[in-house]
């Protein structure tokens, strides 16, 4: 006879669930707390994200100050000349600007820099405006001789408003501190900060000469008659073909947008790791909760409760407060989101706003809720086989978690769903399986370590150290333990901050091993033809030594093989590089190889006759996207001459190193008395005397600019401080979901703990030895956790150091002890903090509780 | 009189250490409706077993049992829940009572689960018929063993079940409690007509039923009548 079905329904689950949870809630809240920090972290970058897109939106047009931009490396051809003055027939206004790097002096205390000297005519900005103090120096600087000097220059220099900065030959009035310009952002502004000139003063400044590297840039305000994009697209084939470049505040907007959506998708996956870690407290609390909810599950299924309705209270009861959580997780990613404009100010163009995102909210309610609820199935999925029978019995004939295919089902569902995220985030799926790889790898590479030094623990346990110590260590496998759950969370978060430091540690030391020994730590650049042994006996005077001098040609590459950017433009099915053909390079001549280079393929040429053809050599991956092979012909435009060449070897080039390197090398004897810059090479042994020779030069000569390696190197260190300190920030994630996991595991396993303890101090044990056996437990735990981080990252930073950047692994030992140290006593910190409730309990209340 | 429980040849077995356990050999005994019987023996002997076998709690390894003209062994798991719910009642030696809920509660889980609409006038007047109308709100954390085991006798009888499973139900309890206990498992059996079945070590409460038997190493060792019985 089958029995009659069921008449319960939803309602009566969801009461039962209720029911049950009483007692429970403050621990079930516990568990969920873990997913607060991650979810908090999701919605603020999503909410984050959502403002930004609206932010760029609205303020496109100030990204770019006007409606149309067009942009080109040289002086325009009359027909480039031609297309400016049609457009400018069609707008409002119209501003010009000539950009270029150079040094600068501050007159009042001799300090010299390269910056980007933008010489500006017009009224640009016509959106947005040059954020100056005082605020009027913006358009006010523009009457004479004055000049807006990047806050980070003043800063750096000590300059104040009133004094003089030498640009070129002529000195200028420091009329205000720039702020902000369009487009610019704190990472723009640290790698080249800006001075500001009037156009009309450039020519004085000497800097504008031929052959000098110079920007131009055209600014167009249109009237809401002319559509920039429009225009664009109608003169796209001749802006091509005169190599101009354009911009539109659409086409910004489009770019920026995309840039950051970028960032932000990276920022999510950062946020989803910390998410995926809270996820694993959950289920490992739930899973505890389950094994005490044994007893419970019995009785009900005793009394005719199906398996599936037991299961289904307690999958209610995890709804539930994954719910609560993620509503937690959601309010306080709002209040974090508006935290991120001031940690990703130094990336952004634009002024965020900071308005609730009801749809992140929403998104990452219910990512919380699905994510708390999948985590927790695989606790909950052995509902079903908890037998009546413990009603009378025991029972632990529970099938293992391996053998339940269920279990795999579970599994296969969350590599499913961390494979989606990351699809959705990444959008490619070599990336995607890239990520959910690493993901799995590392949380298991992580759980293995800490069950392989769990074991370790045990199988070599120092039975002679005394009680206090091996009671301590001994709690870290006590059952229903967390710690390799607890080591993962702590551990993953440990390496992720390691890793920073040390990648942070072997980029510095990468550029600084660059210039090691005899190699040149400065270079003088944009040296005219009739400088050279001037500058050269200068730097002699100075009691350095000229290590190299190059030339430097700007050539034009015409046609590979016959084929010329006509040809490409008008058949498509042509095998040659469109973007290489008509393309500027700068190439230089020399009889030998430099001793960073290596020839792979063909034979070096280093001199030919006069009148016979160039046999060329090019760097292997500039080969590789024009696509030549050796022997391919090649034809040149050296400055309005026509120059035939044949490939004649591919090198590979250290690109490291602080000297000039080229993707295309002449041999003597063809280019030798083309116009040509120079560029000269020395060593600075200190600082004090690169400054001396810095002043000297610019003095002198002052359209000839240096790059010295303080300089490098503080530029360096100062961006990645700025990435690091974000990456520090989204880790921090991880770290505090690890102490929320530790700090839900104490408050788990307390009326567990409380027993032992009341035992203890009815045995004798004083509050001092509890408190020093507690502390103990966390000791180890944040040692081995600490420990796991840190050698992940060596090993990860090791990989890096071999086959990504080819240094020498030197690890900073001293920072990674410290990072060992301080998450050791954070661990211990917290444990004992959240520990104090179950130590200072009076033991009679335990024992009454259990009579 | 109607046969409420049929056990025909049955035994069971556990995997235990890799190996083969047989705990029941071959037990066969049959209980009519309404009456009352005690399953005695010493302490692994296959009592409780047996008791979890008759009530559906466990599949025989061979033989089959018949509760009120149902074979267990041709049910499901969730087929076996569902007959506990109709036909059968429980009491435990530990109570075994919900411990998030309150005693109320307690008594209309199984009404609930049959989705019966005035299930909580039937649980308040069980918890009347057990003395305990005033502790209706409390938790069992909150009640006395005596008082805890008021309830889940109370909830046993809640769903009106043709047989009552009894483990040991005054194991736990003292005599003065433990003779209460009785008075009322017995009063109650009697004004419902249900059939009772009991696992014991006292011989004393063996003694109030209609009929023991007695159990040793696995198998039936006598099935006799009691002087209750007799009269």
């Amino acid at each position: 006879m089958q029995p009659s079905p069921y008449h319960t329904g939803l309602a009566w689950l969801v009461k039962m669930a209720w029911r049950d949870s009483r007692r429970n809630r403050s621990r079930l809240f516990l568990f969920v707390s873990s997913i607060i920090i991650g979810i908090a972290a999701l919605v603020a970058i999503y909410s984050f994200g959502d403002n930004l897109e609206k932010d760029i939106d609205n303020q496109a047009a100030t990204l770019i100050g006007a409606d149309l931009v067009l942009h080109t490396n040289r002086i325009l051809t009359d027909e480039g000349e031609a297309i400016v003055d049609s457009i400018r027939q069609l707008s409002q206004s119209v501003s010009e600007e000539q950009q270029f790097a150079s040094m600068v002096m501050f007159q009042r205390n001799g300090g010299t820099r390269l910056v980007q000297v933008r010489a500006l005519g017009g009224d640009f900005p016509y959106y947005g405006e040059l954020e100056t103090i005082p605020q009027a120096a913006g358009t006010a600087f523009r009457q004479g001789q004055q000049a807006l000097v990047d806050k980070t220059l003043m800063l750096q220099f000590d300059a104040q408003v009133g004094d003089s900065i030498k640009v070129g030959s002529v000195s200028f009035a420091i009329a205000g501190i720039l702020q902000r310009a369009p487009g610019q952002n704190g990472i723009s502004t640290s790698v080249a900060p800006a001075v500001f000139i009037p156009l009309a003063d450039l020519p004085a400044t000497g800097l504008n000469q031929k052959g000098s590297r110079i920007n131009y840039d055209y600014y167009f305000q249109f009237d809401g008659r002319v559509d920039a994009d429009a225009l664009v697209s109608e003169l796209d084939s001749i802006l091509e073909i005169q190599r101009i470049d354009s911009e539109t505040i659409a086409s910004q907007k489009r770019e920026t947008g995309r840039s950051f959506a970028d960032m932000n998708n990276f920022l999510s996956l950062v946020g989803f790791v910390a998410l995926l870690l809270g996820c694993i407290g959950v289920s490992s609390a739930i899973h505890i909760y389950i094994k005490e909810k044994l007893h419970s599950i019995a009785i009900l299924r005793c009394l005719g409760a199906t398996a599936l309705q037991a299961f289904l209270i307690y999958l209610i009861q995890v709804l539930g407060i994954g719910f609560l959580g993620s509503l937690i997780g959601a309010l306080l990613g709002t209040l974090i989101q508006q935290l991120l404009p001031i940690v990703f100010r130094d990336f952004l163009p634009v002024s965020i706003s900071s308005e609730i995102s009801w749809w992140s909210i929403a998104q990452g309610v219910g990512l919380g809720i699905w994510i708390s609820v999948l985590f927790a199935l695989l606790p909950l999925i052995r509902i079903r086989n908890f037998t009546p029978l413990n009603t009378l019995r025991v029972s632990l004939d529970i099938p293992h978690i391996t053998r339940d295919k269920w279990s795999w089902m579970v599994y296969g569902l969350i590599i499913l769903f961390i494979f989606g995220y990351a699809f959705l985030q990444l959008d490619g799926l070599v990336e995607t399986l890239t990520f959910t790889a690493g993901v799995v790898a590392a949380f298991l590479l992580l759980y293995a370590a800490a069950n392989l030094l769990i074991s370790l623990v045990r199988r070599f346990f120092p039975a002679s150290w005394s009680y206090l110590w091996r009671q301590g260590l001994s709690n870290l496998f006590r059952p229903n333990n967390q710690t390799a759950i607890l080591v993962v969370a702590i551990g993953l978060g440990t390496a992720f901050i390691a890793l920073l430091f040390l990648v942070q540690h072997m980029l510095i030391a990468r550029v600084t091993l660059s210039s090691s020994e005899n190699q040149p730590n400065m270079v003088l650049f944009d040296i005219q033809s009739a400088q050279r042994a001037d500058v050269a006996r200068l730097v002699r005077d100075q009691q350095l030594p000229v290590l190299d001098e190059v030339p430097i040609i700007t050539v034009q590459l015409e046609a590979i093989n016959g084929i010329t950017a006509d040809d490409a433009r008008r058949d498509s099915t042509l095998e040659v590089s469109r973007r290489a053909l008509g393309g500027e390079l700068r190439v230089t001549y020399r009889e030998q190889l430099s001793d960073s280079e290596k020839i792979t393929a063909g034979k070096w040429v280093g001199r030919v006759n006069e009148g016979s053809p160039a046999i060329v050599s090019l760097e292997t991956d500039y080969a590789e996207r024009i696509r030549v092979k050796i022997g391919d012909s090649l034809l040149f435009n050296v400055q309005g001459v026509r120059v035939p060449a044949v490939v004649g070897s591919f090198r590979e080039v250290d690109w490291n190193r602080v000297q000039t390197n080229f993707r295309l090398i002449f041999p003597v004897g063809v280019i030798d008395h083309a116009p040509q810059f120079h560029v000269l090479m020395t060593r600075v042994p200190d600082e004090a005397t690169s400054a001396r020779i810095q002043q000297a030069v610019v003095q002198q000569f002052p359209n000839v600019s240096i790059i010295d390696l303080g300089l490098i190197l503080s530029i360096l260190d100062e961006i990645l401080e700025k990435i690091g300190f974000v990456i520090r920030f989204m880790g921090g994630f991880s770290i505090l979901t690890g102490f929320v996991v530790l700090i839900a595991s104490v408050m788990i396993s307390k009326y567990q703990r409380m027993r032992e303890n009341v035992l203890l101090r009815t045995m004798g044990a004083s509050r001092r030895q509890l408190l020093a056996i507690t502390a103990l437990e966390y000791l180890f735990l944040g040692l081995i956790a600490s420990f796991v981080g840190v050698f992940l990252a060596l090993i990860g930073s090791w990989a890096l150091a071999v086959f990504s950047f080819e240094v020498p692994f030197a690890p900073d030992i001293v920072t990674m002890a410290l990072l060992l140290v301080s998450v050791t006593a954070s661990t211990v910190i917290i444990g004992l903090l959240n520990s104090r409730g179950v130590i200072n309990r009076p033991p009679l209340e335990i024992l009454r509780r259990d009579s | 009189m109607a046969i409420s429980l049929s056990v025909n040849q049955v035994s069971k077995a556990y995997r235990s250490g890799g190996q083969s356990l047989t705990v029941l050999h071959d037990i066969n005994f049959e209980i009519e409706e309404a009456s009352t019987a005690a399953i005695i023996g010493p302490s692994g002997s296959g009592k409780t077993t047996l008791l979890g076998l008759c009530a559906g709690l466990d599949r025989v390894t061979t033989g089959s049992i018949v509760l009120n003209g149902i074979v267990l062994d041709k049910l499901t798991e969730d087929e076996r829940a569902g007959v506990r719910n109709r036909h059968v009642g429980f009491v435990f030696q530990n109570f075994q009572l919900l411990p998030t809920l309150t005693a109320l509660e307690n008594i209309m889980v199984p009404l609930e689960l049959r989705g019966e609409r005035n299930g909580k006038a039937k649980a308040l007047s069980l918890l009347d018929k057990v003395g305990l109308a005033d502790r209706g709100h409390h938790y069992p954390l909150q009640l006395s063993g005596g008082e805890q085991q008021r309830i889940s006798i109370a909830r046993a009888f809640s769903n009106s079940p043709k047989i009552l499973f009894a483990d040991e139900p005054t194991g736990n309890l003292d005599a003065d409690t433990s003779e209460h206990i009785e008075r009322l498992l017995f009063a109650l059996n009697e004004d419902t007509g249900t059939t009772l079945v009991l696992v014991t070590h006292d011989p004393e409460l063996a003694a109030r039923t209609q009929r023991v038997i007695r159990m040793k190493g696995g198998a039936i060792l006598s099935d006799t009548p009691t002087q209750t019985g007799n009269s």
